[in-house]
């Protein structure tokens, strides 16, 4: 075991400042000017986006890509925020439950970027003639891809806090609202923060497809790097492209290095185990900071603060113990609250039928389930062929440690990493080889999301354990045999989880991807993402409806039918341990 | 009777019953009477499912009595009292706070400023001897330094009455004893910072060794069965003919027959298919019947003699003895464990054998067994879901009974070879394995 070192937290350090304070200073004081610059640009009235429209002059870019930062940065805070007041609600109700987490799940399953057309005319309604109206809507494009597997993890992790641990903070005397900042948020971090990072992840693409957009006669283009794109793309600029890539690479890096690695680090001991496992994660940056005296004092007020926020005597309605007598839910108010919600839902299928109706008929619907059943093709074919490679080469370098990590990270920022940057250089290959937009635009779905394939069968790869390893070839078994007795089930669980993300993306992706444009060449594939683009394009808000709806419904019913019966499978039969 | 004035606790007529799976309620506490007075320590020794540690929680606040009367220095209790702290079996430390944290945390939550919370969390840590451990976190610690952390956390709020839920029992040996006899050194030199203590356990041991009076409840309903006083002066010795004595006469008690009529299922609540079994390994019984067959046993054995001898608690030798004694293998009574001659035969024989005359038992004597038997001969296909044993079981015992007993008669089922059983699809089969696949 690690000594613990007293030193650190011993009481009468000095407050002379060392080598490091000046370094982290410097990282602190810097981010502050940033952040106040980007956050001056966003309150500019909306004619100054004309009289500076973007330009592809390549020394623009670090202050686009910061006013990308800035958005990513403000949604998840919103996310955060969303998911502590609905988790919350969600767990302690056992009425507002019942509606909250259906609408949760069918909300992660709609597609973002249809989202896009309602909210951008809303905000700038909201906020005429100013470009906070834009941004906002941009910012909440990316909420919408963060704020709901966060919202799920904590909730799921505030059903299950430990049963002692509960009646330890009830033995005690911990209020509501403390034992909501004592127990259930420190409890959910580890997997809130996986969220927030895997959410992070996806939200790159959305933040760059959201700050270019056309809805009917309404063109918004914020500044950042996908507006920087959209323009090279128009322009037909191909180091422009090359440009905006290269800095999202550095942006991401940056974002991984300076925000995720030290939370991650400093979250470690939020993990719930009473054994010390395996290696701690490490950041430097949370090292600089901890090595720094002044810095240390300077982060104190905020301990402090917290503290006293944490012990604030706030009366919360508590979650009741299920063991209570006496105490059981009245079936009147039951009935109630469930015809309430009918009643409710009959109301919007009415509204959603009426509006839909006046301008579609059934020729539309059929249009819309042939298209949906072609992009649904597309996502099959693809997440096969994906796993068809990435599966053997994520088991050949899951299995080599050395080689494992040095790749995973790798796979992790491709995840990362917007795809629809690099859309233009396959674009403008479909273009100058005059291949079918049917066939050719469609890896375009699986661009970006294929890496979280590679990467979780990677883990699953370097996570099986040795002695089956050893097992399997004292055994003998070879080739196929081993592939399918061993290596594939141990894997299996890793797998479902990476296609689960990776289709789910797809989908996402399919919006932006069966349509593309180099200059004045627009190619279209037919598909349900097509159709939604096309719509919003024409400001055609009934069928924008239409094909989120079916979308909606297909991504749904895929996940219901194929993949949770797999993942059930894969958790119950093939987790190892 | 007490005035109200001195007794800390006072319970009266309480009892306390949980839904069942089949709707009904489960009677787990009848009747109980309690009353905890200042200075000293009482013991609540039963069986798992005794309902002891629902008491216990009844007392702390955590869960309401369904009738009677429970109350805390003559306040009825609804909430966790004021005055009580409680020390965990899992510990329940705060893996995100360090020990100092931890400690400090039950102050926080009753307003008390910063000062003076670190000087009694200061206090607290330095009287049971975790000086140097302030800033570790609890990961870092052993399973007796973690409780050592449960134990400050509790005595730090300066409680009136000390709840401890089995703390012991998650520790290995030597721990256990030496933080026992730290807690007990500290008791008796009047050094906690409270007036009594109120504990659990089935260690029968632990009990005479530490508590002033000792409650033993019997289960199924959990009920005071005897209240024991022990008039030994602390510290005691395990050696002590009169301790040794106490234990014998503790472990007769609790293997005394209630009712002469039902001698198989003694201390196995239900009877019929509603007989809920104990899941205990096939291997541990034949074991346990070699074992017993054996020197120096040759067939009769003293239950806290052969339960030392095998590392077993109280609780686990009596449950094993239970489940012998529900097949006919062996006898149980006065706290002794005699093997019948079918256990005897059962010691000498082969494997296969063994496996004959263990089904044959099985289907006598365990009624759910020959069911599932009679079930699957009947039917066509040989076949039965589970859930419909599940089901009938669920009309007699709670729904985690039904699993426990469900699993057990897989497991006996399995190695006595009278079916087949399916984990993914849930069916019973009279299939043998691999004709299916």
């Amino acid at each position: 075991m690690k000594p613990v070192d007293f030193r650190t937290t011993a009481i009468g350090r000095t407050l002379l400042p060392n080598v490091w304070d000046v370094v982290a200073l410097l990282l602190v004081i810097g981010a502050m000017v940033l952040i106040v610059y980007g956050g001056e640009q966003t309150t500019a009235p909306l004619s100054e986006l004309e009289r500076t429209p973007v330009s592809l002059n390549p020394a623009n870019l670090p202050l686009y890509a910061l006013r990308t930062v800035l958005r990513m940065l403000l949604a998840i805070v919103c996310s955060t925020i969303f998911t502590f007041i609905y988790a919350a609600i969600a767990a302690k109700s056992r009425r507002a439950e019942m509606v909250m987490i259906p609408v949760l799940d069918i909300l992660q399953s709609v597609p973002i970027l249809g989202f896009l057309t309602f909210t951008v005319v809303f905000f700038m309604n909201l906020f005429p003639s100013q470009v906070l109206g834009a941004e906002l809507a941009s910012v909440f494009a990316i909420f919408t891809s963060q704020a709901w597997n966060m919202t799920f993890s904590m909730y799921q992790s505030m059903r299950n806090v430990p049963k002692d641990l509960e009646e330890a903070a009830q033995s005690f005397h911990l209020s509501g609202w403390q034992r909501f900042w004592r127990l259930d948020v420190p409890f959910a971090m580890p997997g809130l923060i996986w969220n927030a990072m895997m959410s992070m992840s996806g939200g790159w693409f959305f933040v760059v497809a959201s700050e270019a957009i056309t809805v009917g006669n309404t063109t918004v283009t914020l500044p950042g790097i996908g507006s920087y794109v959209a323009l090279g793309i128009q322009q037909r600029d191909l180091p422009a492209i090359f440009y905006a890539i290269l800095t999202m690479l550095f942006v991401i890096i940056a974002y991984d290095q300076l925000l995720f690695r030290p939370i991650v680090a400093w979250a470690d001991k939020f993990r719930f185990e009473q054994t010390a496992s395996g290696e701690a994660p490490a950041s430097w940056v949370l090292d600089l900071f901890r090595r720094t005296r002044a810095l240390r004092a300077l982060t104190l007020p905020f301990s402090a603060f917290n503290r006293v926020i944490s012990n604030l005597r706030i009366p919360l309605p508590r979650l009741q113990p299920p063991t209570k007598a006496k105490s059981r839910p009245s079936r009147l108010l039951d009935g109630t609250w469930i015809a309430f919600i009918l009643a409710g839902t009959a109301y919007a299928a009415w509204m959603t039928y009426r509006y839909l109706s006046a301008s579609l008929g059934l020729p539309d619907v059929v249009l819309v389930i042939r298209d949906g059943l072609i992009t649904l093709l597309r996502v099959v074919i693809l997440i096969s062929l994906a796993t068809l490679i990435w599966v053997p080469v994520g088991v050949w370098i899951g299995l080599r440690p050395k080689l494992a990590e040095r790749v995973q990270p790798l796979a992790q920022f491709l995840a990362a990493f917007p795809a629809n940057l690099a859309f233009p250089v396959f674009v403008v290959a479909i273009v100058s080889f005059r291949l079918n937009p049917d066939v050719w635009l469609s890896p375009l779905m699986i661009l970006g999301t294929q890496w979280y394939i590679l990467f979780n069968v990677i883990a699953g790869a370097s996570a099986f354990p040795t002695d089956l390893r050893e097992a399997a070839s004292s055994l003998h078994l070879g080739g196929w045999r081993w592939w399918f007795k061993a290596i594939i089930p141990g894997v299996f669980p890793y797998y479902i989880t990476g296609a689960i993300t990776a289709s789910g993306g797809s989908w996402n992706a399919s919006i932006v991807a069966e349509v593309a444009s180099w200059g004045d060449t627009h190619l279209k594939a037919s598909g349900l993402g097509a159709y939604i683009a096309s719509a919003t394009e024409a400001g055609d808000f009934p069928r924008v409806v239409l094909g989120i709806a079916a979308m909606c419904i297909l991504v749904t019913l895929f996940n219901r039918l194929v993949w949770r019966p797999l993942y059930a499978f894969g958790e119950r039969r093939l987790r190892l341990g | 009777m007490l005035d109200k004035v001195s007794a800390l606790i006072d319970i009266r007529n309480v009892c306390r019953s949980f839904p069942k799976g089949s709707g009904e309620e489960l009677l787990v506490l009848e009747n109980v009477d309690l009353t905890i007075r200042s200075g000293e320590i009482v013991g609540l020794l039963g069986r798992s499912g005794s309902g002891k540690s629902t008491l216990l929680r009844i007392i702390a606040g955590l869960v309401k009595p369904s009738s009677g009367q429970a109350s805390c220095r003559g306040q009825t209790i609804v909430v966790p009292p004021n005055g009580v702290a409680m020390v965990f079996q899992s510990f329940a430390l705060f893996p995100w706070l360090t020990v100092l944290q931890n400690v400090e945390l039950g102050l926080e939550a009753l307003g008390i400023d910063a000062a003076e919370r670190r000087k009694r969390a200061l206090s607290a840590i330095d009287l049971i001897g975790l000086d140097g451990f302030e800033s570790a976190y609890p990961k870092e610690l052993s399973g007796g330094m973690r409780q050592r952390v449960g134990f400050a956390r509790a005595l730090v709020v300066h409680p009136d009455l000390l709840l401890m839920d089995e703390p012991f029992s998650a520790l290995d040996v030597l721990t256990a004893e030496t933080l026992r006899t730290d807690l007990i050194d500290l008791w008796i030199e009047g050094r906690l910072p409270i007036k009594s203590v109120l504990m659990v356990t089935h260690n029968i041991e632990e009990a005479v060794l530490m508590c002033d009076r000792i409650l033993v409840f019997s289960s199924n309903p959990g009920r005071v069965a005897a209240e024991i006083k022990v008039e030994m002066t602390h510290p005691r010795n395990r050696l002590d003919p009169h301790f040794r004595q106490l234990v014998d006469s503790i472990y007769a008690r609790m293997t005394q027959r209630a009712e002469p009529k039902a001698p198989s299922t003694e201390g196995i609540p239900g009877s019929g298919i509603g007989l809920a079994l104990h899941h205990v390994s096939s291997n541990v019984l034949s074991g346990l019947i070699e074992t017993l067959a054996g020197a120096p046993y040759h067939g009769h054995a003293d239950l806290p003699v052969i339960a030392s001898q095998l590392q077993l608690e109280a609780d686990d030798i009596l449950h094993l003895g239970e489940s012998l004694q529900l097949l006919r293998f062996a006898h149980l009574s006065e706290g002794d464990l005699m093997l019948t001659d079918a256990g005897k035969r059962f010691a000498n024989l082969e494997t296969d054998s063994r496996k004959r005359l263990f089904a044959e038992h099985l289907v006598a004597f365990v009624p759910v067994m020959g069911l599932i038997r009679r079930v699957l001969d009947e039917r066509p296909s040989h076949t039965a879901p589970a859930a419909r044993f599940r089901n009938e079981l669920e009309d007699y015992m709670s729904e985690e009974y039904a699993d426990e007993t469900l699993k057990t008669v897989v497991s006996w089922g399995r190695y006595a070879e009278l079916f087949a059983y399916d984990e993914q699809s849930e069916t019973f089969s009279l299939e043998n394995p691999g004709e299916s696949a």
